[in-house]
């Protein structure tokens, strides 16, 4: 398994699973409401334009949040 | 519960409250619709811009209220919408929360019932949109999930009505099988919280702490998620154990820090998606073919949001809209104001010349007439973006736009507020400012609303028609630097106020790209028709007293009497002394002549003739201080205004050469003059259906804060563009 990093640095269509979220107060908060929560599969399926903001696949839906938001959010790589 | 609300329910017991809850795009709304039809009622919880939506229902004999509480994701305390569902249910307690799921994504879904069931409130699940789970060849066990939680679930398909009979069918059975009573769930939240928990129970339940409002746990719990709105009460209320329970939860939370990393609040809300992890284990969900590996809208987006050709698609789609709207909506606003027109001529011929007259036929058909010509544009354009919205593009537009928006402190859905504003000139602010109401970030949406009127609207190019044709070769190109020059207004100035009086951090973006779908025709009615409506109601009111204050401003106190009796000479002398065809000409100089001086000499032309020393800073005379005072009611007035200050009569916005030529001669005004008030009329106080549609989306405090900021920033600015402009040419 790979080395944990930040959602950020993850590309279009790779697979991950979410290990930690560091995020406190209503960003915290909103984050894990949608259920971005430790162990959870996850796909990177897009980035707007400017390559912020992410569009991950998590749940059966689709989710899309800053950069600076994914910034909170630690991962584990797949191999796809 | 005392006696008496419980006597009241049993014998009320054949009228029963529905809460309809569940997250934004679960199909809610469409549910809401189908169950209450046109008997519906939309109202503001007080002092926030949260709609109140309730209706009424008729099943079996009962009769049901249906209250449509806002879409949220969660309960906490952090969003108003979060805040009125949880307080609408915890204070006036309906017999029943009827939570609508999208059944597509059941676990992100349950975690807002399981909320629900915390509290206790009696809830029936609404698994809705099974349509679309079926045809990603997935089944879901209800019996098995329902055995789990204990309570009622229902399949449905709101788009059709399927289910619906017999969703109330279990909402009332389960309504009067309950009786009122709640039963809060208990969740385990682990080793480290779980003996916190009980002895914080121990010590609500001792002291009855909070006890009318909530489950003992419950009130627990919040404590440990650090919720604003429940601590502050908690200290209200029974200071001395709110600091007791203030105290065991920060202790906690140290201890999870350090021994965890994270606080008490994650903790909770990853034993919450826990627990449902296990609700959906051994096949509540099975998938019976095999799934395809994009859906259609994963498929669609690649294309809509792809690098180059989203952008490119998204001008296309705002373009034809724009297009469409202002186009289609010119038809019915023409008859709106044939049908104005044919009412003040009918006035006109009907009373006396004189005063009535003048306040029947300028003040209130005129001004009513010109607010009400809009409610066939809004409702065009709401249509629009209803449709945008609910088929989910529009959350793509602001993916797509977020990033450039963020830069000026807005939000990527700031876009279509200002497009529809007059980002494409010729729009209008009064549905651009509505538009922000699908903004769900507090100071983003200030921001914007607040911006949008810089914008180049419709009222705004005649003026500019205007200027171009009189000081400059090219019109088009003054129209594109004008139109730019609103943008860049708008932008600079929402970074300038969300760097002051709108500071802070910038709103989560944390969003859902919701899967595209086909709206209903009846949600796109229902929704435009609930604008459109009260935007009339608007006009009937406020709009109507401000329409009179302005008209006397501009009428009163009217010429002293030797001067009519001199006009009145004039027209003795010219009707003795000239032949037909030069009389009609000599009697129209008389008329306008007199108009003018009767302005000048109205409260509005006092106004503008004591201002001159100041405005004359930006080159503006009495004359274009009346017009822009004009300006306040609506920039449309500004033109023809100013054809009465040059005694050319009442001149038509569309057809104003004569005006223009008219400026061009008069010494009085420059290019300096020109560009002064180009900048002026872009940026100053909205006009007043405007401001009050700001007031309805804000409040009257950044209602008054957009009349007298925008006024004093386009003056500074308007008086630089003078001084610049005439030093560079020398004029």
């Amino acid at each position: 398994m790979a080395e944990m990093m930040s959602l950020r640095k993850m590309k279009v269509d790779q697979k991950g699973v979410i290990r930690m979220v560091t995020g406190e107060g209503e960003l915290g908060r909103r984050i894990r409401d949608m259920g971005i929560v430790p162990n959870t599969e996850f796909t990177v399926v897009g980035k707007a334009p400017l390559k912020d903001p992410v569009a991950i696949r998590l749940r059966d839906f689709t989710l899309t949040l800053r950069n600076s938001e994914a910034d909170f959010i630690f991962v584990d790589a797949l191999e796809a | 519960m005392d006696i008496l609300q419980q006597v009241s329910r049993i014998i009320m017991d054949k009228h029963l409250t529905l809460a309809l809850a569940g997250n934004p795009n679960s199909g809610k709304t469409t549910m809401y619709n189908s169950l209450t039809g046109a008997r519906q009622r939309v109202g503001n919880y007080p002092g926030i811009t949260v709609e109140h939506r309730e209706g009424d229902a008729r099943h079996n004999g009962h009769e049901l209220t249906i209250v449509d509480l806002p879409g949220t994701y969660s309960l906490t305390a952090y969003t108003p919408e979060e805040l009125v569902a949880r307080d609408y249910i915890v204070e006036r307690r309906p017999h029943a929360v009827v939570n609508i799921l999208d059944a597509t994504s059941l676990e992100r879904n349950l975690y807002l019932s399981l909320q629900f069931m915390e509290l206790g409130v009696p809830v029936v699940l609404a698994l809705n949109m099974m349509d679309s789970v079926r045809k990603q060849g997935k089944e879901i066990d209800t019996a098995l999930l329902s055995q789990r939680l204990g309570l009622p679930v229902v399949e449905t398909v709101a788009r059709t009505g399927d289910g619906k009979d017999e969703l109330m069918e279990e909402a009332i059975r389960f309504a009067e099988e309950k009786q009122g009573q709640w039963a809060p769930l208990a969740i385990s939240y682990g080793p480290d919280l779980d003996p916190v928990i009980d002895e914080m129970v121990a010590v609500v339940e001792k002291n009855a702490f909070l006890a009318k409002r909530a489950p003992a746990r419950w009130v627990a719990i919040k404590y440990l998620e650090n919720d604003e709105q429940v601590i502050k009460m908690g200290e209200r209320k029974d200071p001395e154990t709110a600091a007791v329970l203030t105290k065991m939860a920060e202790s906690v939370a140290r201890h999870c820090r350090s021994t965890l990393k994270i606080s008490p609040e994650s903790l909770i809300a990853d034993y919450r998606y826990g627990y449902i992890a296990a609700l959906m284990k051994e096949g509540v969900v099975r998938a019976v073919r095999p799934q395809e590996r994009l859906q259609f809208s994963d498929q669609l987006d690649k294309v809509l949001t792809q690098q180059f050709m989203g952008p490119a698609i998204m001008v296309a789609i705002l373009y034809a809209i724009f297009y469409a709207t202002f186009t289609l909506g010119e038809i019915p606003m023409g008859w709106v104001e044939t049908f104005f027109a044919w009412l003040s001529d009918t006035a006109t011929a009907v009373l006396p010349e004189g005063l009535l007259q003048s306040l029947v036929v300028d003040g209130i058909i005129g001004g009513v007439g010109g607010v009400l010509g809009f409610v066939p544009l809004i409702m065009v354009m709401f249509m629009m973006i209803a449709f945008l919205e609910d088929s989910g593009y529009m959350a793509r537009m602001a993916y797509m736009m977020d990033r450039v928006m963020r830069a000026f402190g807005l939000h990527g859905s700031s876009v279509m507020p200002f497009i529809v504003s007059g980002g494409i000139a010729g729009g209008c602010a009064v549905p651009g400012v509505m538009a922000t109401r699908t903004l769900r970030s507090p100071k983003e949406k200030l921001a914007t609303v607040l911006t949008a009127p810089f914008m180049s609207c419709g009222a705004k190019v005649p003026v500019i028609i205007l200027i171009a044709a009189a000081f400059f070769e090219n019109s088009a190109s003054v129209m594109f630097w004008t139109v730019l020059g609103g943008w860049a207004a708008a932008l600079v100035v929402a970074k300038l106020l969300r760097s002051t009086v709108i500071k802070g951090e910038s709103t989560p973006f944390v969003m859902e790209l919701p899967p595209y779908r086909m709206p209903t025709l009846r949600g796109l009615l229902i929704h435009t028709w609930e604008r459109a409506w009260s935007y009339i109601k608007k006009a009937g009111t406020v709009i109507l007293g401000i329409s009179i204050l302005i008209w006397a401003m501009m009428t009163f106190p009217g010429l002293p009497e030797n001067e009519t009796a001199q006009y009145q000479a004039q027209r003795t002398a010219a009707e003795a002394t000239l032949s037909a065809d030069a009389l009609e000409t000599r009697l129209a100089e008389i008329d306008n002549s007199e108009s003018q001086h009767a302005l000048k000499h109205s409260a509005a032309g006092k106004i503008g003739t004591g201002m001159e020393s100041l405005t004359q800073l930006a080159g503006f005379d009495w004359r274009t201080n009346i017009a822009l005072l004009g300006g306040f009611a609506a920039k449309e007035v500004i033109v023809s205004t100013l054809g009465t200050a040059y005694s050319l009569g009442e001149v038509d916005a569309e057809e104003a050469e004569g005006l223009s030529t008219r400026l061009a001669a008069d010494p009085t005004w420059s290019v300096a003059t020109a560009v002064a008030l180009l900048v002026f009329v872009m940026l100053y106080a909205p006009c007043f259906v405007t401001v009050v549609v700001i007031a309805r989306e804000t409040s009257w405090k950044w209602a008054t804060f957009s009349v007298v900021f925008n006024t004093g920033f386009a003056f500074v600015l308007s008086v630089m563009a003078y001084q610049v402009t005439r030093a560079i040419m020398g004029g």
